[in-house]
């Protein structure tokens, strides 16, 4: 039973468990509404100052067990932490949040200590729980796992302590959507609420027309956060302005580019953030239903969600007559197989309605007839997330930032050969270079950057001449790369283009769904192509030298067509990343078809192996390795390689204590 | 009418029409291979893409609604290239086996790699090693010629909603299958051969009895006769050049009996002994209070249907054999006695517009001894191959008529071969009947047409009939639920498999438009507007059979040959 359901703040409250008081949101979050005890006030005060953690009686631990938290062994941090208070009879409460985003300072803790602020750790590992605990409780704190302190109104800050909003990771960000992951507990509603959770649902139910909703939501100019960038608003008033008998929302958890987990991230962080969206959109445009389409791959978002659900619906927030206002809503999970394709929106629908997720042409639009026929919106998590502040602020507050046509911030996962790895929050307009060199601190020492990859398999590498573009819808299509959901993988001079390009049309080809003749079969030759272009020539029989040269002149032509005749958006955008990679990196591919050569010495079947006489120590263990008996020589005197009979496997190369195998 | 520009050109398109519409009304050919008329836009092929003014990529014609001022080019350079790549593509890994192909000449990707100009191949893709399905006795798949247009998967699933086939792994490894891989003739398969008909390749055709038959007609030991149903006739011309539409019933029979077979049987007379014994039996579940509906037997891939989907339909079905299995036992029994042969000495073929009758013949109610009433089920498709294989001019014979004793028909039995027709023949006999007069007006204009549902009211001596007509499953299954749901004014339902009855089976020539089958129609309806014997009770051939073998509809011997019962049957999904 939520805990501010039971709650009665004197004997004029109406809040009751059985029916909880419509104002109860308003209530919380601006003192209380009804009454004249002056009392009451006071206690109304001190619990929302409690709920947020501002005023505690005992020393307070958050660990970040988010996925990726948990990925880097949050759970043995966390068991540690037990057994050390237990040890030291510490009476102390133990919280449990998700994922700040930081994702290279995993696993995180923070302490909080009565009357003072937070502070955040990161890298704490089972191991260094103790010390780290023994020097936070006495306010000392080791400069290694150090990240900063929380900025709070009327707690005591350490004096010297740099604060967390500043540390390089973060000053540069906007969180908006991320405000609260990492810092509240997402299994906890009274959290939520007490930051000022559900107050958009209560305005835009209590002083709004869906209409009214629908304006709001496109002044801000908002577009859809899951690739394609439509404004939100627009879509939701041609679903409003469709009279039928019901009509749905449905929220796209479907993640699939590899290297992306924003979604997943701000559900398991803040879920009823993204709850209060979906009502809120509902509402919008006379939706009674939701569903939210997440992959089963995510099991903690989808505990989190479905906790989400059953605590909103327990106050009133979700189910029938919320807030007493006459709306119903539902919501429903429906976890998805994990197929790429369930993220467009119209196979998304097949696979809701329980068919094989494959596209279908539109028009119709899935505003006019989608989920079993009927009206149906579908907005992604990130955009979803964005909605209660809008509807708290207004248009205005949202679209004070952002570029001309791309308003308020962007969440991206960065991930790659940079420092600072995780999720951010920036205001759009913010340029790449900012996000790869300042927020993510740059490739590591010694190495060069050579591309980020935006977008996943949709989208396109972006070099360095054009890291100062602005993030922006419109921008990066210029540079032949999309917004995308918001994956970034940054690449140094150790990644081979051919080889990303590889990959990308691998995952695509396998992900297709199979429908449209360009995109099935169009991706698999791209693919071969490639293939072929990275297979060594000793691997190379009959005329396949020859089909190389020519797949190649083809692979320009293939992906013109695949982008201009096939059925759906994974199809249109699937040639992305060999055609972006193609403009930028011509040579590289030059190389590898010319030259026979991979300057980032990846495509290991193009490399040419020598052993290097002065430091080959005789010791025939390569020899002895080699599968095709390829290296000759004598005990104690320098090997050589055949080259004819070296299949080019690399064995020897790892094989060597003496580094005498040299690879080129 | 929307004014829009198409190559330049303004032409007149209709609200609310889809573009591709607008295009073939006016002569403007853009290929098609995923497109079935009457069906929601599919958009897998992407051959009928089009250039679209201020849209970044091509559109397909196919989903493209027309609107006022849409301009676009069917045949630019970029569209025509987009469709010669998808081709090549399509051919990449497509087996190159054309010579040995029974799609051979009868393509549509051969066609279309032709009209594109593919001369070469500039994709040589890894072939795809996939199994060929030969489990069934009707449908043999084979993957490896499949595109993947999903036609097959839409008929089953959207007209017939048996959805045997479906699309099953992802992306290039997609390919369509049953559940669990299984061989189809342990599927939902009803055998209808609809997937055949649409089909644009190789990958999808009949079982074919060519070999069995050609062996029957070598082997002096054998006394091979055939039957050939009511839809046969005026189907058969179009794959021998005859335009659609024309009855060659008389060049059919002499073109069989040149083939060698010893006696020539029209389906047509157990068709009216069908209607004989239906009718009777329909009168008796009138007046006895048996189960109403009843819903007609002739058609098998129905009754498989009822069997695994609707098994507490049984009762309601027609305890009658269909036509051909009507005349396959009357042959190895009255003719045989008749003849003084040996039942295992006559070979008996059936030429059928069905691919579900190869699945009928071989159920083991429709044997005897071990003996097969029917041996061999030839499709109309197969008997033209049949022809041309023996190098027989069909219009250089002289028509000739069936044989006796099986060879008398009234044109009732005749429009068995369309939608409604078994109704309209039933109503004139159950009519008959029941007051001993004839009907007023034999043409019962209610039951006729191309419609997937007709119902009528028909007065029949004190009873006022409602009876329904449904082609296709799709729409049988509807009617169905509507039964289970409470509805009662129904007493007796003709259902065919097929959309519009045989005369579209899928045995027909394959890929056959509207038109066609319109054409077909009109041919029956054309036979019976000038038959003189134009009743089943009045054919004189029925009458003696039972005067001399059977004694009366539904007596003791009908039973025994012409009855038969159905039961539930189970089916991996």
């Amino acid at each position: 039973m939520g805990e501010l359901l039971m709650q009665q703040f004197g004997s004029e409250c109406w809040n009751r468990p059985e029916k909880p008081c419509p104002e109860l949101v308003a209530c919380l979050q601006a003192g209380p509404k009804c009454g004249t005890d002056p009392a009451r006030g006071e206690k109304y005060r001190e619990l929302t100052a409690r709920l947020r953690r501002e005023k505690i009686d005992k020393p307070a631990i958050f660990i970040g067990l988010g996925t990726c938290g948990l990925g880097a062994g949050a759970g043995k941090t966390l068991a540690a932490v037990r057994e050390y208070l237990a040890a030291k009879s510490i009476d102390a409460d133990i919280v449990e949040v998700a994922c700040i985003g930081m994702c290279s300072s995993e696993p995180m803790v923070d302490v909080q200590l009565p009357g003072r602020t937070r502070v955040s750790f990161g890298g704490v590992k089972a191991d260094d729980v103790n010390a780290l605990l023994d020097g936070a409780f006495q306010g000392v704190f080791d400069p290694k796992h150090l990240l900063g302190q929380f900025r709070q109104v009327g707690l005591e800050p350490y004096v010297g302590t740099p604060y967390l909003d500043e540390h390089d990771f973060l000053k540069l960000q906007t969180r908006w959507v991320l405000a609260n992951c990492g810092v509240i507990d997402p299994k906890r509603i009274e959290d939520y609420l007490a930051r000022g959770g559900y107050a958009a649902l209560a305005k835009a139910l209590k002083e709004m027309t869906p209409a009214q909703v629908c304006d709001e939501v496109e002044r801000s100019g908002i577009r859809g956060r899951g690739g394609a960038g439509f404004p939100a608003g627009t879509k939701w008033k041609f679903a409003l302005n469709q009279t039928a008998s019901k009509k749905y929302i449905i929220c796209n958890a479907d993640e699939g580019d590899p290297g992306a987990f924003m979604d997943r991230a701000v559900i398991e962080g803040d879920p009823h953030r993204v709850l209060e969206g979906m009502a809120v959109a509902a509402y919008a445009i006379g939706a009674t239903k939701a569903y939210v389409y997440i992959r089963a791959e995510y099991p903690l978002a989808i505990k989190h969600l479905k906790l989400a659900i059953a605590q909103a619906t327990e106050y009133g927030l979700l189910g029938r007559n919320i807030l007493d206002s006459g709306f119903n809503l539902e919501v429903v999970i429906k976890m998805g197989a994990g197929a790429f394709v369930c993220g467009e929106e119209t196979a998304l629908i097949h696979s809701v309605e329980g068919k094989r997720g494959m596209p279908r042409p539109r028009p119709p639009f899935p505003a006019v007839s989608g989920l079993f026929g009927k009206p149906t919106v579908i907005n992604n998590v990130e955009t979803l997330a964005n909605i209660a502040a809008i509807i708290n602020n207004g248009a205005n507050w949202f679209n004070a930032i952002g570029t001309k046509g791309s308003k308020g911030t962007k969440v991206f996962a960065l991930s790659g050969k940079v420092r600072r790895t995780g999720l951010v929050e920036v205001a759009m307009g913010t340029t790449m270079r900012q996000i790869i060199f300042a927020v993510g601190g740059g490739p590591a020492e010694g190495k060069t950057f050579k591309a980020v990859q935006i977008g996943g398999p949709s989208g396109g590498c972006i070099p360095d001449q054009h890291l100062d573009i602005d993030i922006d819808y419109e921008s990066l299509k210029r540079v032949g790369a999309i917004m995308g959901s918001g994956g970034l993988v940054v690449m140094d001079n150790d990644n081979c283009m051919v080889d990303v390009a590889k990959f990308f049309m691998d995952f695509i080809q396998r992900e297709s769904c199979g429908k449209c003749i360009p995109c099935r079969e169009g991706t698999r030759r791209m693919l071969e192509i490639l293939g072929a272009i990275t297979r060594g020539r000793r691997m190379e029989a009959g005329v396949q030298a020859l089909e190389r040269f020519r797949g190649v002149m083809h692979l320009q032509d293939l992906g013109d067509v695949i982008k201009d005749a096939s059925l759906c958006a994974l199809g249109q955008t699937a040639p992305n990343p060999v055609l972006s990679t193609l403009r930028w990196f011509r040579d590289e591919y030059e190389a590898h078809i010319f030259d026979r050569h991979c300057p980032a010495g990846v495509c290991t079947e193009l490399l040419n192996y020598a052993i290097n006489a002065e430091t080959c120590t005789g010791c025939h263990s390569c020899a002895k390795k080699c599968p095709a008996e390829a290296i000759m020589g004598n005990v104690k005197s320098p090997h050589y390689i055949v080259q004819d009979k070296c299949i080019g496997c690399g064995t020897c190369v790892s094989t060597c204590k003496f580094n005498a195998v040299v690879a080129s | 009418m929307i004014p829009i520009e198409v190559n330049g050109k303004t032409i007149e398109a209709k609200p609310g029409e889809i573009l591709l519409e607008t295009l073939r009304r006016n002569g403007i050919q853009v290929p098609t291979l995923c497109h079935m008329d009457g069906l929601p836009p599919s958009g897998a092929c992407r051959m009928c893409v089009v250039e679209v003014e201020g849209r970044p990529a091509l559109a397909p014609a196919c989903a493209l609604p027309v609107g006022p001022g849409l301009k676009i080019k069917t045949h630019s350079t970029r569209a025509t290239a987009a469709r010669r790549m998808i081709v090549e593509l399509l051919l990449a890994n497509h087996p190159d086996d054309c010579l040995y192909c029974t799609r051979n000449n009868d393509c549509q990707l051969q066609s279309l790699a032709a009209d594109l100009g593919v001369r070469q191949r500039n994709y040589a893709g890894l072939k795809n090693d996939y199994k060929i399905d030969m489990s069934s006795p009707s449908v043999v798949r084979d993957p490896a010629k499949c595109i993947l247009c999903g036609k097959c998967v839409r008929v089953c699933e959207e007209v017939q909603s048996v959805a045997a086939i479906d699309f099953t792994k992802r992306g290039s490894k997609t390919i369509v299958g049953t559940a669990f891989n299984e061989g189809l003739n342990v599927s939902s398969c009803i055998n209808c051969g609809q997937c055949i008909v649409v089909c644009p390749t190789g990958a999808l055709t009949e079982r074919s009895g060519i070999k069995e038959v050609m062996a029957a007609l070598a082997d002096p030991e054998k006394y091979v006769v055939v039957q050939h149903a009511p839809a046969v006739s005026v189907t058969l011309g179009e794959l021998l050049g005859v335009k659609p539409g024309k009855d060659v019933v008389g060049l059919m029979t002499a073109a069989l009996r040149t083939l060698g077979f010893a006696r020539v049987f029209d389906t047509s007379f157990t068709a009216d002994l069908t209607i004989m014994e239906e009718g009777s039996e329909l009168v008796q579940r009138l007046t006895t209070g048996g189960v109403l509906p009843m819903f007609t037997s002739c058609s098998p891939g129905w009754i498989k249907f009822v069997e695994q989907f609707y098994p507490e339909f049984a009762p309601n079905l027609s305890t009658c054999k269909s036509p051909q299995q009507m005349m396959g036992a009357l042959i190895k029994n009255f003719f045989a006695q008749r003849m003084g042969l040996e039942p295992r000495k006559i070979f008996s073929v059936s030429v059928m517009p069905c691919t579900a009758k190869k699945f009928e013949c071989g159920r083991p109610e429709m044997t005897q001894n071990g003996i097969p009433d029917i041996d061999v089920v030839l499709t109309t498709r197969e008997l033209a191959q049949l022809i041309r294989m023996n190098g027989l001019d069909v219009n250089a014979l002289e028509p000739s008529g069936a044989d006796t004793p099986f060879g008398e028909r009234s044109s009732a039995g005749k429009l068995f071969g369309a939608t409604g027709g078994v109704m309209e023949a039933a109503l004139r006999s159950a009519y008959y009947l029941v007051t001993g007069g004839e009907m007023a007006e034999l043409k019962v204009e209610a039951v006729r047409g191309l419609k997937g549902v007709k119902e009528a009211r028909v007065q029949v001596g004190d009873v006022d009939l409602g009876v329904a007509v449904v082609s296709s499953l799709g729409n049988a299954r509807r009617l169905l639920e509507e039964i289970k749901a409470g509805r009662k004014d129904l007493h007796f339902i003709e259902v065919m498999t097929c959309p519009g009855g045989c005369i579209a089976g899928g045995g027909q020539p394959l890929g056959a438009k509207t038109e066609n089958v319109r054409a077909r129609m009109k041919a029956l309806y054309q036979i019976d507007r000038d038959d003189a014997l134009r009743v089943s009770h009045h054919n004189k051939e029925v009458a003696r059979l039972y005067e001399e073998f059977l004694g009366k509809p539904l007596g003791h011997k009908s039973h025994e040959l012409l009855h038969t019962h159905y039961a539930k049957r189970d089916v991996i999904w």
